[in-house]
């Protein structure tokens, strides 16, 4: 039960880009297209559960050692290893799939929903359902962090579905390109708003 | 180029926020009063400043391979240091700005600055760059957080002036979104017109 409110919440309620200002270099970035969008959710999907993973084991052992003050840097080097890695393993294992994501890959490693998620999950403490306020353990956090880059994902597609519309429309001079993705983002983050309270 | 052109250059033909649009994250997250915003803008200059210099007395050691990655150590280190001298003189704006202050290694302004210039460029020219980046960003944040103040809770920098409540969707997310949006335009406008 506990899992289904982590997976509503992370999702719909808490939504990444759009309630909590995570990652929206990429999301107002790459968000023109429809299907570059999906790969692009594809891979941060992806580099977000497993280095959510990798950061909350880490975590454990800075904490046994006294070293907490670390943990910016260990966070970021790991998080900047793991990108590399899963471009090396993708390229020899899905050289399609490798050509599909080109350069959003290494751009991973700067999106700050991947950081943000693996600071969040082991500083912050988290309440659901009236439940006691707790630190997650390592089943939650890894579903936590599954369900928010599947959030970052929804966020992602919805946008740039809507974005691929708005770029039939005469939009005035003074507000093409970025300021109408803004305030397209404005709206939808007004509908997301719609879901606060349920969890 | 001269040295006050430097400084100048970031506040207006190369405005972080307005014109190369860079740094969206604290942006919207951070803006939700003046002060905070402020805060949030004079924090990531403080890096910004420091990180340039570094990288740019160091960058001729570094191989060409692994740049990015040593670049993101040194400004890893320089946000550890803030985070420790903001626990320590201001803690209240520490605990506002939350997880955004660690999330300042991740800031494209930042990453970009050393790439783009500290890494070609003297020490004082970098630092120089820094401050003149750092205030076009501190100006936009102070900016748009009196914006969303004003409107989303009709005070400005914590003074009340009025008693009734504000359009609360200013100070959430959907009026951070709309603001930078309205904001842009305005600049876009008046740049245009100069």
């Amino acid at each position: 039960m506990e899992y289904i409110l982590i997976i509503i919440s992370a999702i719909f309620v808490n939504n990444i880009v759009l309630s909590q200002f995570l990652g929206i270099c990429p999301f107002l970035g790459v968000s023109s297209k429809l299907n570059t969008a999906v790969g692009m959710s594809g891979a941060v999907c992806f580099v977000i559960t497993l280095a959510t993973v990798v950061t909350f084991l880490l975590n454990k052992l800075l904490v046994l050692c006294n070293i907490q003050f670390l943990q910016t840097i260990a966070f970021i080097l790991v998080i900047a290893a793991l990108v590399q890695m899963v471009e090396i393993v993708l390229k020899k294992i899905s050289p399609s799939l490798y050509q599909a994501l080109g350069i959003f890959l290494p751009l991973i490693t700067t999106n700050c929903a991947v950081l943000g998620v693996a600071i969040n999950v082991v500083t912050k403490e988290f309440t659901f359902a009236g439940g006691q306020p707790h630190m997650f353990n390592l089943g939650e956090a890894t579903v936590y962090a599954l369900a928010t880059s599947l959030g970052y994902g929804l966020a992602m597609i919805l946008f740039a579905g809507l974005r691929e519309q708005i770029a039939l429309n005469n939009v005035p001079k003074a507000f093409k390109g970025v300021p109408i993705a803004l305030v397209t983002a404005g709206i939808l983050a007004m509908a997301f708003m719609g879901f606060s309270g349920m969890v | 180029m001269s040295k006050l052109n430097l400084i100048t250059k970031g506040l207006v033909k190369e405005n972080p926020t307005f014109v190369l649009l860079l740094g969206m994250c604290p942006t919207l997250a951070t803006t939700t009063s003046a002060i905070n915003g402020m805060s949030m803008g004079l924090a990531t200059m403080f890096v910004l400043i420091l990180s340039n210099m570094a990288i740019s007395a160091i960058a001729r050691f570094i191989p060409d391979k692994v740049r990015i990655p040593a670049y993101i150590v040194v400004i890893a280190t320089f946000v550890t240091l803030l985070q420790f001298l903001m626990q320590a003189f201001v803690p209240s704006i520490y605990e506002s700005l939350g997880l955004f202050i660690p999330l300042i290694v991740v800031n494209c302004i930042i990453l970009g600055r050393a790439e783009a210039f500290a890494n070609k460029n003297g020490v004082l020219d970098s630092a120089l760059d820094g401050i003149g980046i750092g205030l076009g960003f501190t100006i936009a944040l102070t900016l748009l957080g009196i914006i969303r103040e004003l409107l989303g809770n009709l005070s400005f920098f914590g003074w009340k002036f009025c008693q009734a409540d504000g359009i609360l969707a200013f100070v959430l997310a959907p009026g951070a979104f709309i603001a930078l949006a309205y904001l842009i335009v305005v600049f876009r406008k008046v740049a245009e017109k100069k």
